[in-house]
């Protein structure tokens, strides 16, 4: 196998420079939205302006090159160990370039390791599939949304949360409520619902990666979805906390199974800087979206 | 659109109210989470008397801190020729600092935290007591933001880490919202109230 480590740094740049159309384009029309000299719109067009000087000047569109997080779909016979060096390198490599900052800190010693890389640091998922290349999605997830993400156990008597999608609802809308601006609206929620306390977080984050105007298959969760971000952008939180038309951007729920006893909804917060590429590797052939 | 110059003296912030943007100028100090558990643990709680080999420090942050402004943020830095430069420099969340802040505006004489996501009653209460405000600038706005920094004077606390240093810089019509003034005004407080309000009125739906 070719080794990728300069490969993923270029995924690495273009996920940190170039925020995704879907995202700027987003954006755009929520400062349209606003109103005219408001603080809300002063900070949608600061972002937008902001977005593209990051991607002229290839530099950091947020400082907060956040926890970079790769999920990784290689077929069968592919080393994920070699992987895993490459893109380890490949970090180092980017923080060098000041694409990242160097963001891993010792939890025991209070050291940065001054090139992202540590203990599960960066997060790395590997899923074997039956394609013949292979993809990777990476996401930057920046640690002020991080803080404001919640996992909620159901039932919840004080929001009058039972276990169902009301419930659901009822527990997103408080956590973009207790969010207000601090996780740099307006975000992007990644909602999951079931499993254990761990898969369902992991899964609440995955649903970042999807396409803003993408539809979720199942009716319900699409309902749903549609209905979250109308009511949550209703708080009239706004830009920065500032108040204002749109406080969110996107509603993204999935499911998984969980056991009888557990019901839990995990809200995965991210800021409107919502960093995600994808690579893609045929034989010698790297592409990027 | 007022101007604020560092150091700023405490007639020019009883003049703001929250809601006003601002542009900042002068120089001025990078510090967050380490950075403030450092000054409360050898400056504020030795009342002044740091321990020895913290007392060059102490005398270059009380020079820049008295009348100044302290920034929540943990930039991307490059050094080039053995200069530094900024990259990417903008907000990190400010309410991690709550514990701290007021006493570290009270110690030196700050006047202005710059950061996002608004402070807490004992921040404003500080600012309110001191003569100080809280200044928001828009969270992500990295590589914008880092064009107003001109120069990169001096570093100290690089052990801590790039994020977490504290990086002397000198700004240039620095953009910014009060959100929180001296005159007990949090636009954080409010909004809070008002969404939280909002949010009983749907979840009664």
């Amino acid at each position: 196998m070719t080794d990728l480590t300069d490969a993923f740094v270029e995924l690495i740049r273009r996920a940190a420079t170039q925020l995704p159309a879907d995202m700027q384009r987003a954006l755009s029309e929520a400062k349209g939205r606003e109103e005219p000299g408001s603080a809300a719109e002063g900070a949608l067009d600061t972002i937008l302006q902001n977005v593209e000087l990051a991607r002229a000047n290839s530099t950091p569109i947020c400082q907060d090159t956040g926890t970079p997080i790769f999920d990784v779909y290689y077929p069968v016979g592919v080393s994920t160990r070699r992987l895993a060096e490459q893109i380890r390198a490949a970090c180092a490599i980017a923080t060098e370039r000041a694409y990242l900052r160097p963001n891993a800190v010792d939890s025991l010693t209070g050291q940065n390791s001054g090139d992202n890389t540590g203990i599960d640091f960066p997060t790395l998922h590997f899923h074997e599939w039956d394609e013949d290349g292979i993809k990777v999605d990476l996401l930057l997830k920046g640690g002020g949304c991080e803080n404001v993400s919640t996992q909620y156990k159901l039932p919840n008597s004080e929001l009058g949360a039972g276990r169902d999608l009301e419930g659901v609802r009822r527990v997103v809308l408080d956590a973009v409520n207790r969010a207000q601006g601090l996780g740099c609206a307006p975000g992007v929620l990644g909602v999951a619902v079931g499993g254990d306390r761990g898969s369902s977080y992991v899964k609440s984050k995955q649903q970042l990666l999807r396409p803003l105007d993408d539809t979720n298959p199942e009716p319900e969760l699409a309902a749903l979805e549609d209905r979250l971000l109308d009511e949550g952008n209703e708080l009239g939180i706004g830009p920065m906390g500032f108040g204002g038309e749109t406080t969110l951007l996107g509603v993204k729920v999935s499911t998984l199974h969980r056991l009888p006893a557990s019901y839990f909804v995990s809200v995965a917060y991210m800021c409107w800087a919502n960093r995600r590429a994808t690579m893609r590797v045929v034989g010698e052939e790297v592409s990027y979206a | 659109m007022r101007e604020l110059t560092v150091p700023i003296s405490e007639d020019a912030i009883r003049e703001l109210t929250a809601g006003e943007p601002v542009r900042l100028n002068g120089v001025i100090a990078t510090g967050r989470d380490a950075a403030h558990k450092y000054m409360i643990d050898n400056f504020v709680k030795t009342g002044g008397q740091p321990p020895a080999a913290e007392a060059e420090i102490y005398a270059a942050l009380r020079d820049v801190l008295a009348g100044g402004v302290i920034y929540h943020c943990g930039p991307v830095v490059q050094q080039a020729g053995g200069r530094w430069s900024f990259v990417a420099a903008g907000p990190t969340t400010s309410i991690r600092e709550e514990p701290y802040q007021a006493e570290v505006i009270e110690h030196f004489g700050l006047r202005a935290v710059i950061g996002k996501g608004g402070m807490g009653p004992k921040t404003l209460a500080a600012c309110q007591q001191h003569g100080a405000v809280y200044l928001h600038a828009i969270g992500g706005a990295a590589s914008l933001i880092a064009q107003s920094v001109t120069e990169v004077l001096a570093v100290h606390k690089l052990e801590f880490g790039v994020p977490e240093a504290f990086w002397i810089i000198r700004v240039q019509d620095f953009p910014a919202v009060v959100t929180m003034d001296s005159h007990g005004t949090s636009l954080h407080q409010q909004m809070m109230e008002q969404s939280s309000a909002r949010l009983a009125a749907l979840l009664a739906r």
